[in-house]
């Protein structure tokens, strides 16, 4: 299963600031994509959001949140250990 | 934007582990923009009470794994074997089985069923308490959260005939 995540990457690395961090650490799902929404609703329109998980269902679930949301999935980095990176761009 | 999605949901156990799929999916559906109802209906109905005290027991339940929330891994991982004559006979047990099972889910990170529902009430999920269960059991609107409306099977298929996804729970 986890081999079909498509490895995310953006090509220029800082082509984007960070507008907010959102450390989802220690939550299971769904938390991670709860909390995700309740940040971005709360961005402005082409803002990026981080989002910190520690749980490795966040992989596929932000790559299929991103889907439903039209939300953009910059990147989604397995850092090791157990730590997912996300940046995720408002678009709407 | 296109047109949301809809989930339907209809939420008919209200024992602790039934108690989590319908909030966890609602939570995750709404998360998504999709537009969601959840029907709550025969034991389910508790759950929209304003103190949810949902509970679970193994008792007729062989699935449901025992598990100390406490002491190394290795222990934590011991799936206890308990037999009926003791979960049955035991004054409290259900109680002790409840509380192991909330601490499991807390050392976790599994949210408690409470914050699902106050998350679902925040993304706007609609939760609809059945109309004849009330009165069977007797219940009145006053006992649930002010978000909570009232209908009876029509409000619910009407919601649920044009939805992407409809789950019985």
């Amino acid at each position: 299963m986890r081999n079909r995540i498509p490895n995310i990457k953006i090509k220029i690395m800082a082509d984007y600031t960070v507008k907010q961090t959102l450390d989802c650490s220690g939550l299971c799902c769904p938390m991670p994509v709860v909390k995700t929404k309740m940040a971005i609703k709360k961005l402005d329109v082409g803002d990026v959001l981080e989002m910190i998980s520690t749980d490795p269902g966040a992989m596929p679930d932000m790559a299929a949140w991103a889907r439903q949301t039209n939300h953009e999935l910059l990147e989604a980095k397995d850092e090791g250990g157990d730590v997912y990176r996300f940046f995720i761009k408002k678009t709407h | 934007m296109a047109e949301r999605k809809k989930l339907a949901l209809i939420a008919s156990q209200g024992t602790l582990d039934w108690a989590y799929p319908p909030f966890i999916l609602a939570s995750g559906a709404a998360a998504m923009d999709w537009e969601v109802a959840i029907f709550f209906t025969f034991y389910g109905l508790p759950l929209l009470k304003k103190d949810i005290k949902a509970s679970v027991s193994p008792l007729g339940n062989p699935a449901m794994p025992m598990k100390m929330p406490f002491g190394p891994e290795g222990f934590q991982n011991i799936n206890w074997p308990i037999p009926n004559i003791i979960t049955s006979n035991i004054p409290g047990f259900e109680g002790l089985a409840t509380s192991l099972m909330k601490k499991t889910f807390k050392n976790k990170g599994v949210a408690t069923v409470q914050e699902l529902r106050d998350m679902c009430v925040e993304l706007e999920v609609q939760m609809i308490g059945c109309q004849m269960t009330m009165d069977v059991f007797g219940f009145k609107k006053e006992d649930f959260i002010e978000e909570a409306e009232i209908g009876g099977a029509a409000t619910f298929l009407e919601f649920a005939s044009d939805s992407n996804v409809s789950l019985f729970v």
